[in-house]
């Protein structure tokens, strides 16, 4: 499972996903061809922005999972680090833990959020 | 080349411990041939649908299995096995249909089935139908991911946790009276509102439980169909789309696009209105994707579709009965056979074979998706 995890580092840790230069789209997760110019748009790694805003979130085995519509209108999911959220918080990313493969395995880490005070 | 479901087969559903994947599989499909006298090397094709037997069972090369315990080895009979996730099924049926529409076969089985009671965690193996690296990663399962919709649909639309939970009562209800569903008992909003929460705001009663089951069906050319089969049941459309596999990447968090293609194709091939349909069986693998199914089937305007079981107009005898077996819900899912499980229901129904659960219909769909909607088959199926 490592190198599956090792692969998508950049994009976890940072928030990076595509850019079209074609039709301006972001996406998020990184796509390697933009559904809507196909073979004919250019996507470029771009950094996406801190912050954004919860649309949407359960509460699953104790942890808040939000659907977070970032400020350049890509959706990320993720887990918020709060007490408590609503639909409309107004959030920001944080560099945190995921899990880990055991005692002697990797640790995973990611991008999680906070609400912006 | 117009095709009719000729023979049906279905095992019970629910948590069949004494029983092994291949003997459920067996039993399923030989109720099918008996239901038409088929003996069995009259058969062309075997498709099968099933999710996950590598991971449930720890088995691969499902239909070369299924070929062999049926007999059907030992005519060479070609066996494949299909995954769509929990749509598996739905799209089984559909290459079996293909496969008689081409003329390529005279006389093909769809088949479904799962055993999930073998493993130690049916429903994270489920929740390998959502994207592994930034779904799961991110924390969420299947039923965290239709929570999420669910928030946003009752934000949106004023869809209220007692509607989700008419859902699972309506389905219950319908269960009581079907001999193969998992949950043949009544339940009151109340016990879906007090059940336990697993993953907020759905409940465990919000939820369709894991199944163990099998179904199979016997699909035929209508030249021959009558040969077989006093009341062959026509399949009119079977149409499958795909949306984005991850709910982030959805253009709209509230709409199965996957749902509104297939299902506006399917209309257009059957040439009929949502309005003609007399009786449809829907993926409600969580209450809120039965309301979602009522509108993005089109039975009602986006938004709407608390207000359908709100004013029972999906219970038996209402305008459009939804789910009359009982639905995923309480009849069970048993994961790659449930969208055989869906015709079977149907077929029932159109046959006027259905006993106490019986709708007067003469058009029937069936909705079977995958995981959170990136794959969806709609069937239309008429007498």
């Amino acid at each position: 499972m490592v190198p599956l995890f090792w692969r998508k580092i950049k994009y976890r840790y940072d928030v990076v996903g595509s850019y079209c230069e074609k039709c301006g789209s972001y996406y998020y997760p990184k796509r390697e061809l933009c559904p809507k110019c196909r073979r004919k748009g250019k996507l470029r790694d771009e950094r996406f922005p801190d912050e954004g805003r919860v649309l949407s979130y359960t509460i699953v085995n104790g942890k808040i999972i939000a659907m977070i519509g970032l400020n350049n209108g890509a959706r990320t999911l993720a887990e918020v680090c709060a007490e408590k959220v609503e639909i409309g918080t107004r959030v920001k990313k944080v560099f945190r833990r995921y899990g880990e493969d055991g005692d002697e395995g990797i640790i995973y880490y990611g991008t999680k959020f906070v609400p912006v005070c | 080349m117009r095709v009719a479901v000729i023979g049906v087969g279905c095992t019970e559903f629910g948590e069949l411990w004494e029983k092994s994947f291949r003997s459920i599989f067996l039993e399923a499909g030989v109720e099918a041939l008996e239901d038409c006298g088929i003996e069995g090397r009259e058969i062309g094709a075997i498709y099968v649908g099933n999710m996950s037997g590598g991971k449930f069972i720890d088995q691969e090369h499902i239909a070369a299995l299924i070929a062999d315990h049926a007999g059907l080895a030992e005519f060479g009979i070609p066996a494949t096995r299909v995954e769509n996730a929990d749509a598996s099924g739905g799209s089984a049926f559909r290459q079996a249909y293909m496969a008689v529409a081409s003329g390529m076969h005279d006389i093909v089985i769809a088949a479904g089935v799962e055993k999930v009671t073998d493993s130690a965690d049916p429903m994270g193996v489920l929740s390998t139908s959502v994207d592994q690296e930034w779904e799961r990663f991110a924390g969420a399962n299947l039923p965290a991911l239709y929570a999420i919709i669910a928030r946003l649909h009752m934000h949106e639309f004023g869809t209220t946790e007692e509607d989700l939970a008419k859902v699972a009562v309506k389905n219950h209800r319908n269960a009581v009276h079907n001999p193969k569903a998992q949950l043949r008992r009544e339940i009151k909003v109340e016990d879906v509102l007090s059940s336990e929460v697993v993953a907020d705001p759905l409940k465990v009663l919000d939820c369709a439980p894991l199944s163990d089951g099998a179904a199979a069906v016997i699909l035929a050319n209508e030249n021959i169909a009558k040969k077989f089969c006093d009341t062959p049941v026509f399949v009119d459309a079977c149409t499958q789309a795909s949306d984005y596999l991850a709910l982030q990447c959805r253009k709209d968090l509230l709409t199965m696009r996957a749902v509104l293609k297939a299902s506006r194709e399917a209309y257009r091939i059957a040439k009929l209105e949502p309005r003609q349909i007399d009786v449809a069986e829907v993926h409600d693998s969580f209450t809120i994707a039965e309301i979602m199914a009522y509108e993005d089937l089109g039975f009602v305007k986006k938004g709407e579709g608390a207000k359908l079981v709100r004013e029972g107009e999906t219970e038996i005898g209402g305008k459009i009965p939804v789910n009359p077996s009982g639905g995923l819900k309480a009849c069970g899912h048993a994961v790659g056979a449930t969208g055989i499980r869906q015709i079977v229901e149907l077929v029932l129904q159109l046959r006027g074979e259905a006993g106490k659960r019986q709708v007067k219909a003469e058009k029937a769909l069936a909705l079977n998706i995958g995981g959170t909607g990136a794959t969806a088959v709609v069937t239309v199926l008429s007498r």
